[in-house]
């Protein structure tokens, strides 16, 4: 066997601080996917005549392209336009975004969940339009959907790596970039994939706590 | 959305693009995104094929009676499902050569992209399986039909039906994980790009035009499986009683 435990030793502590940075896009990005994909489900709900559709075609278009020819996209177009960010915000930006697409999916879903009555009833009882939303519709839609949006989250710790692309030094970075310091490929890139499977299990279990903590009455556990 | 509405996306994106590669400073190396383009076509269809194979015999395998058969399919599944695809690249890519054969790019890509995928798709084909009605196997059984004939005969082009849209999905997720194998130096539209954009400093356009690219074939790919659904779900609805 060529796997050699003391080099796993070594290599560890610098492995646990690049989860650090994995653990940190993955929060950021996900904190945007969820507020921006509620942006998005609400534009769309609202119908409003052109910006729906092209919230829409945004949508589609975001989900049917690879992330990371967006990520060189941005990473390469803001700098022409005049805006200079650093690589890390300039990654949560694209992950965030690139999953917000797929979050307007799951609270569009949520929103089908809730019924009409509900919507009725508030326009009877003479509630705006933002306050039905913020205390009638999104206290009742965001529940049942709380494990699809963990499952995105716990998928965007998978994608996080692809922001080695832009000099962002995460997991897989650090795997490599030690990998290629001493040409011992197994363990590194075997301890990063241990990580993963940590990182996305403690991900998963915290999305079930989260779930069984925020249910409806009557909602169905998991 | 319906089918009309991506078509007429697509004729809008490939008119769009068609002209804004005209216009665009490469209009006579037109050559250069074709060839990227061949070859992300190629790595999609090759990795298609390898992950149906490999997410028909895992998701079977996970409803099969010897537990040694049913383990080796979750521990794969899991693997593959937990870590990230990049990983499963890298690994396939660097590592596997030390324990024997060289690894081309193209298959180490191809095979981390199927596994990958494959993985998420097992999981579709085992619970569209699960969903066949419970009657269905017991006809079989009372049919006298051999255990292989049941499979094929009667559950599988039920639970077909049932994993085309979920299908749908995967194939646009393994769609833009073809991007990744940019990553070990494939020449496909990402790597491409990537490249021109390093050579030529015309980010805007190079990024435009692929951008553009990826998102006609995306369309088609999901336009295709839309068309699938359609026709596995015809007469569905006509007195059915599942």
């Amino acid at each position: 066997m060529i796997w050699d435990w003391g080099y796993t030793l070594e290599i560890l502590p610098q492995m646990a601080e690049a989860s650090l940075v994995t653990l940190q896009a993955t929060v950021m990005g996900f904190a945007l996917a969820a507020v921006l994909g509620l942006i998005w489900a609400i534009i769309n709900l609202m119908e409003i005549p052109v910006v729906s559709f092209t919230v829409r075609l945004f949508v589609e278009f975001i989900r049917t392209t690879p992330m990371l020819i967006q990520l060189f996209a941005m990473y390469y177009f803001l700098p022409l336009a005049g805006v200079i960010l650093p690589a890390m915000l300039c990654g949560v930006v694209v992950l965030g975004v690139h999953y917000s697409a797929y979050c307007s999916e799951v609270y569009r879903s949520g929103f089908l969940q809730v019924d009409r009555g509900q919507w009725e009833a508030a326009k009877a009882i003479n509630l705006s339009t933002s306050l039905t939303l913020k205390r009638i519709i999104l206290p009742q839609a965001i529940p049942p959907i709380i494990l699809p949006l963990g499952n995105y989250f716990v998928t965007m710790f998978k994608e996080t790596p692809v922001l080695l692309a832009i000099t962002i030094i995460e997991l897989v970075a650090t795997a490599r970039i030690i990998a290629n310091d001493t040409y011992r490929y197994t363990e590194p890139m075997t301890l990063a994939g241990i990580f993963f499977l940590i990182l996305s299990l403690m991900a998963a279990k915290l999305t079930r706590v989260v779930n069984s903590k925020m249910a409806l009455p009557g909602q169905q556990e998991f | 959305m319906s089918i009309r509405a991506l078509v007429s996306i697509l004729c809008v994106t490939i008119l769009t693009g068609t002209f804004y590669f005209l216009q665009s400073p490469f209009a006579d190396s037109g050559a250069v995104f074709l060839e990227a383009a061949v070859t992300t076509l190629k790595l999609v269809i090759v990795s298609a094929v390898f992950a149906i194979i490999i997410a028909f015999t895992a998701g079977i395998g996970r409803l099969s009676p010897w537990l040694p058969v049913r383990w080796a399919c979750v521990g794969y599944i899991e693997i593959f499902r937990g870590t990230s695809a990049l990983v499963q690249l890298f690994w396939l890519f660097y590592v596997l050569p030390l324990f024997g054969p060289r690894v081309e790019p193209f298959t180490a890509g191809v095979m981390a992209v199927a596994l990958n995928i494959g993985a998420y798709a097992a999981i579709v084909v085992e619970a569209s399986i699960r969903a066949v009605p419970k009657g269905q196997y017991e006809a079989a059984i009372a049919l006298n039909l051999s255990s292989f004939n049941r499979m094929r005969r009667i559950v599988l082009p039920q639970a077909i039906r049932i994993m085309i849209p979920p299908f749908g999905n995967l194939a646009i997720q393994l769609f833009k994980l073809t991007a990744l194998v940019s990553f070990i130096g494939i020449s496909d539209l990402t790597f491409t790009a990537y490249q021109l954009n390093q050579t030529t400093y015309l980010t805007v356009q190079v990024f435009s035009i692929v951008l553009f690219m990826y998102f006609a074939i995306g369309i088609c790919i999901t336009i295709a499986m839309k068309f699938l659904e359609q026709r596995y779900s015809r007469g569905i609805r006509l007195g059915s009683a599942t």
